[in-house]
């Protein structure tokens, strides 16, 4: 391979980086909160909501993403014919157009959406009954309202335990936006597929790995930071720096 | 006026009556200690006070103000929100495990209720918990979490966040049992100190010389009754019933 095919191969990687970065982004914002909504649910003391999301999360977590993303794909034409679709349901789908170009990329998000929310909710679900009864009382003694006490003593406490697992999921989620290529959607893993017989080589494999690693690495570095965060050498840090920079101010 | 006023308090929790009959008063600048077996119903005496257990029957006034009423049918009414909110602001509660948020700051633990529930200022919030901590002898400690001071030192944490809301009577529930002699020895000493300023604190402790040195009135509990009342030389002493003498038997050798 010459240099100028090396380079005009990366230029093309690299665009296609965009929409990989699309998927896992729009994944993150939307699976994040979901999952909070999820985690709340499952702990409702109502049991038939409690049930029902049990059933939600076994079926995501127990079925690979990758045939969540293929039914998303193509299901809605064949639940639109069948017979025991309801009506609400079906006036609902047959106002979608299948061959809208940002049809493939909804449906693809909201099989990732709620695969991961799935996972996100364990996660947080973990994290808030770690929290010991005592904490809730403490603040309920202090005549904090549950509104106060979730936000102020409960919530940061649930950010800090849930970090390292969430970051897990953060990461695996950079690979697994690959599997979009399967349906097929235009990310940097389906573009390295098909350039690998048009210039006979594994370059393009392996430039899709870099780029796969170098996210993957970038977001380690960026998450271990925001744990340190909530170290208490770094919040006491801060507040030095703050108490200076003010102290300065005023003078 | 008393400061806080149980009648016939009973709790049930399911068909286990945790708590029976309880009736006593508690003056203003008075040390109660309540002692008995465990099981015997203390702890949720005082949770019921503190609003962390909602009472199954009997009354409860703290201050004047009444937790519990009951409408001409004899159903039971609790206080609206508003002044159940008011009652909470005057009782403090001090955890035997103190309960410390394990996020904030030792100076954050205790301005954090100043400043969310009474909107204190900030600097003021700081400056008096800056005192309360000189009090307790941790003023050294501000920036400190609860996770790298001693149990002694938290306890110590947990009675300034409890006194920062400035209660005007101060609950403690088994508040050295999970320290050592060494540092129960700390935290009798801060409870020494305030009742001397004239603090009206209910303790209940296992603490037994503690009790009898320090409280004004000593009640012994046993399976949610409370068997005797009366001030520490009477429980103490020769007059003391069969069964409190013979729960104290052991303390005595």
């Amino acid at each position: 391979m010459t240099s100028e095919q090396i380079s005009t191969l990366f230029g093309l990687m690299l665009e296609y980086t965009v929409p990989t970065m699309k998927i896992f982004g729009f994944t993150l914002l939307y699976s994040i909160p979901l999952g909070m909504v999820v985690a709340l649910l499952k702990m409702c003391k109502f049991k038939p909501v409690s049930w029902l999301t049990n059933v939600y999360i076994l079926i995501m977590r127990g079925t690979p993403l990758l045939l969540q993303l293929i039914v998303a794909q193509y299901s809605v034409p064949y639940i639109i014919k069948s017979d025991i679709c309801p009506d609400f349901l079906r006036n609902m789908l047959s106002g979608v157009d299948i061959r809208n170009e940002s049809y493939t990329f909804n449906m693809m998000l909201f099989a990732f959406v709620l695969n991961y929310a799935a996972y996100f909710a364990e996660i947080f679900r973990g994290g808030i009954e770690s929290i010991p009864k005592g904490q809730y009382e403490a603040a309920g003694a202090l005549g904090f309202n549950k509104v106060q006490t979730f936000f102020r003593i409960i919530l940061p406490q649930v950010v800090q335990g849930v970090l390292p697992a969430s970051s897990n999921e953060i990461i695996t989620l950079v690979k697994d936006t690959s599997l979009a290529s399967a349906i097929p959607y235009m990310e940097i893993m389906y573009i390295a597929k098909k350039q690998v017989p048009t210039y006979a080589s594994l370059l393009p494999l392996f430039m899709a790995g870099l780029f796969y690693f170098v996210f993957a690495s970038l977001l380690t570095v960026l998450l271990s930071a925001v744990e340190r965060c909530f170290t208490h050498t770094w919040k006491r840090n801060i507040k030095h720096i703050a108490r200076r920079l003010f102290k300065r101010g005023n003078a | 006026m008393a400061m806080l006023e149980v009648k016939n308090l009973s709790k049930s929790f399911g068909k286990l009556h945790v708590l029976k009959d309880i009736s006593f008063n508690v003056e203003k600048g008075e040390v109660v200690a309540v002692i008995g077996p465990s099981g015997s119903g203390k702890s949720t005496m005082l949770r019921c006070i503190n609003q962390l257990e909602k009472a199954s029957g009997g009354t409860i006034n703290v201050c004047g103000t009444d937790m519990i009423t009951y409408n001409e049918k004899g159903r039971m009414i609790y206080a609206n929100a508003k002044t159940l909110r008011e009652i909470r602001l005057k009782t403090g509660l001090v955890f035997q495990n103190f309960n410390l948020f394990p996020h904030m700051s030792v100076l954050q633990n205790i301005t954090e209720a100043p400043k969310v529930v009474l909107k204190m200022n900030r600097k003021v919030a700081s400056e008096k918990a800056m005192e309360l901590l000189k009090k307790m002898g941790l003023e050294m400690k501000a920036d400190f979490f609860p996770s790298e001071l001693s149990g002694g030192q938290q306890q110590r944490v947990s009675i300034a966040r409890a006194l920062a809301l400035e209660p005007e009577i101060l609950f403690f529930d088994e508040p050295t049992s999970a320290l050592d002699p060494e540092l129960t020895g700390e935290i009798l000493k801060v409870i020494k100190h305030l009742a001397a300023d004239g603090m009206t604190m209910v303790i209940v402790t296992h603490e037994m010389s503690f009790a009898r040195d320090v409280a004004d009135k000593v009640i012994f509990m046993e399976d949610g009754y409370i068997v005797e009342e009366g001030a520490p030389k009477q429980l103490f002493g020769e007059s003391a019933s069969d069964r409190v003498k013979q729960f104290l038997q052991r303390f005595n050798n």
